[in-house]
């Protein structure tokens, strides 16, 4: 397709350590179109960070390693460019905005001059410009201009999560990478900012990836979600076929353990067991020891992506044999 | 302060007060807080950072020494005890805390930590009798015996604190406070542990306070829930009529607030202004005033009261009503 903005296919990203050598992505392959925004949702070490690092060309290396793949980005494949051409793209093109607001700001810095440094770096204006347009900035996440001259410290968690995102977009990037944007926030101000983050989408046509473990909050901002599990996506969708007809028994499970809001339910129904140690994922499909529904070739052969429905793709021999056998 | 007396209530407590002193004046972390617990029952505190529901969890417990107030535990005021009334009184009054990876001592192993309840209390005067005490604590919270002699940093999240829930029921204790124990655990492993939880209230007749700021996870495992803000307790009624039908503004903006997993779930957010003002030195009047969507001048003026609006439901809200009317 044209209209895709970023095209990642096939990255695969390692960490060698010590006790060995950890996929930390695998065979991961999404797209994100213009203006959509792109849930990516796992557990702790299912490789969501590792991903956004990985387009950002972020990851430490040593002892990380993209190994494979391609990330398209408006036509052009991030991984063959420089050190020195990535940086134009990092902050102008591509955004990031960090979980921590509490550590991703500078704590000697004042937020305007935190904001104006982006503008500087990439964009030709003066000084004067730079710091009008960094409080032009902080008006549009809803901060008053004059708070510009105060420091990180003299500000409450989620204002300090505002000014991440005014730093992050002060450029107009094409895509924003959002890091659990809202996990260190509390509810109400979480309500704040998810707000704030849809204003945005629609006002500039951002597109967005959202890294997030919070199912709740994709539904309230995606359009399309990748669940992922041990480096690998298991399922890939469109945000309404995933909440009406999740395919894989990990996203099933998934939502299987989230207590619900608007109905009673006397238990839960978590998956059962712990996710493997990352060195050492189990053979065949790394979900199986845990899955329900587990068959004999689920032990052996890792299973592959396939498209169950039109657009909704899973990674599990359930659908996969299913259909073999219906043909 | 309304009157909770009832012959079931494990906990009452009283006018409880908890205040730090600070460079910038008196912290008021937890003020005038009036809330009871029934036997075998689960009672939810919510709130969000910084209003002050650990704090209460801790001063229950006298963990923390209240500034004021009384707490009732099977009817005896426990802040009047003496050290060693407090030491056998801590035999029926657990807690389980938010971290696991802070609250076990890496320099202990589980067998250890387990047994530690046990033999401060002098339980058992054979070793012997302790392990086999520990072995089947393991048992119960889900821990193989083969752990026996590992060390935290062994362990992932969700073992560890099956560690804490086997330390607190060493003793079987009659009330457990839980101090958000899932918030630092993945959702499938958050679940394993809830289920857990359950099914030890059910075995063996526990009553917890469960303090958390995830309100689908509080109303979960809850039979009331109490709403904190700012050092005060805005509501307390049965999970369900709260989730349907909330009485104070802030619950109402607080339960509007949570992103549904799901399509098709109307947007009705109610979108607070501002954060949560400072505790040190908390003006008179309503903590809520200055986010408030129905402020008045009253609200400023007067503190409301927790007052019971409706059979079992209590609110701290000049305007209840009013609100009602107006949503109506």
């Amino acid at each position: 397709m044209s209209n895709d903005l970023l095209k990642v296919k096939d990255l695969s990203i390692q960490y060698r350590t010590d006790e060995g050598i950890v996929r930390a992505v695998d065979m991961m392959t999404f797209e994100v179109s213009k203006g959509e925004t792109l849930g990516i949702v796992g557990e702790t070490g299912a490789g969501k960070t590792t991903t956004a690092l990985g387009i950002m060309q972020l990851v430490p290396d040593p002892p990380g390693e993209i190994v494979k793949g391609e990330i398209i980005f408006n036509g052009e494949n991030l991984l063959e460019k420089t050190n020195e051409q990535m940086r134009k793209v990092r902050g102008k093109k591509i955004s990031m905005i960090f979980q921590d607001p509490m550590t991703s700001l500078n704590p000697v810095m004042t937020t305007e001059e935190q904001i104006a440094e982006v503008i500087i770096l990439h964009e030709k204006v003066s000084e004067k410009e730079a710091y009008e347009k960094a409080r032009d900035m902080l008006e549009t996440v809803g901060i008053p201009r004059e708070r510009g001259k105060e420091f990180p410290h003299q500000f409450s968690g989620g204002m300090r999560q505002r000014v991440v995102i005014a730093i992050a977009l002060a450029c107009n990037p094409e895509l924003l990478i959002a890091d659990e944007p809202t996990t260190a926030l509390d509810v109400t101000i979480q309500a704040q900012v998810l707000k704030l983050m849809k204003r945005l989408k629609t006002e500039f046509d951002t597109s967005m990836i959202l890294i997030t473990h919070d199912l709740g909050v994709v539904a309230n901002i995606c359009d399309k979600v990748a669940i992922m599990y041990t480096g690998y996506v298991v399922e890939y969708a469109k945000i309404r076929d995933l909440y009406t007809d999740p395919l894989h028994p990990y996203t099933q499970g998934l939502f299987g353990s989230i207590p619900s809001i608007d109905e009673d339910e006397e238990r839960l129904n978590p998956i059962k067991g712990l996710m493997p140690e990352p060195t050492e994922v189990p053979e065949g499909c790394p979900f199986n020891p845990r899955c329900p529904k587990v068959m004999d070739i689920c032990r052996s052969v890792l299973p592959i992506r396939y498209e169950a429905k039109e657009g909704h793709f899973v990674n599990c021999h359930l659908y996969y044999d299913h259909n073999e056998t219906e043909k | 302060m309304p009157d909770f007396k009832s012959a079931d209530n494990l906990i009452e407590v009283k006018n409880l007060k908890k205040y730090f002193k600070t460079k910038k004046g008196m912290l008021h972390a937890v003020d005038d807080v009036n809330f009871f617990i029934k036997e075998g029952e689960t009672l939810g505190l919510v709130g969000e950072s910084g209003c002050g529901k650990s704090t209460t969890g801790r001063a229950v417990l006298r963990l923390l020494e209240p500034t004021a107030g009384e707490v009732l535990f099977e009817g005896k005021n426990i802040v009047d005890f003496s050290f060693r009334e407090m030491r056998e009184a801590r035999k029926n009054m657990q807690i389980i805390f938010q971290d696991p990876y802070a609250s076990l001592n890496p320099r202990m192993s589980l067998g250890q930590i387990i047994a530690e309840p046990l033999l401060i209390n002098k339980v058992f005067k054979d070793r012997l009798k302790v392990t086999e005490r520990v072995k089947e604590l393991m048992d119960t919270v889900g821990l193989t015996p083969r752990l026996l002699n590992a060390y935290p940093h062994e362990l992932d999240g969700g073992r560890r604190q099956r560690v804490g829930v086997a330390r607190a029921l060493a003793l079987n204790p009659k009330f457990i406070v839980q101090d958000e124990p899932v918030s630092a655990l993945d959702v499938s492993i958050q679940a394993q542990i809830l289920n857990l939880m359950q099914d030890l209230q059910d075995e063996f007749g526990l009553t917890y306070l469960f303090i958390s700021h995830d309100l689908s996870v509080v109303k979960h495992v809850s039979d009331r829930i109490a709403v904190m803000y700012l050092g005060k307790i805005v509501e307390l009624s049965e999970y369900g009529s709260m989730f349907r039908d909330p009485l104070h503004p802030y619950t109402q903006a607080l339960l509007s607030a949570i992103p549904v997993p799901k399509m098709d779930v109307p947007d009705n957010m109610i979108i607070l202004e501002g954060d949560v003002p400072s505790p040190v030195n908390p003006p008179e009047g309503c903590r809520f005033y200055g986010r408030c969507r129905y402020r008045k001048d009253l609200c400023k003026e007067k503190t409301p009261e927790l007052l019971e609006h409706e059979p079992e439901r209590y609110a701290a809200c000049h305007f209840v009503n009013e609100i009602r009317e107006k949503q109506n």
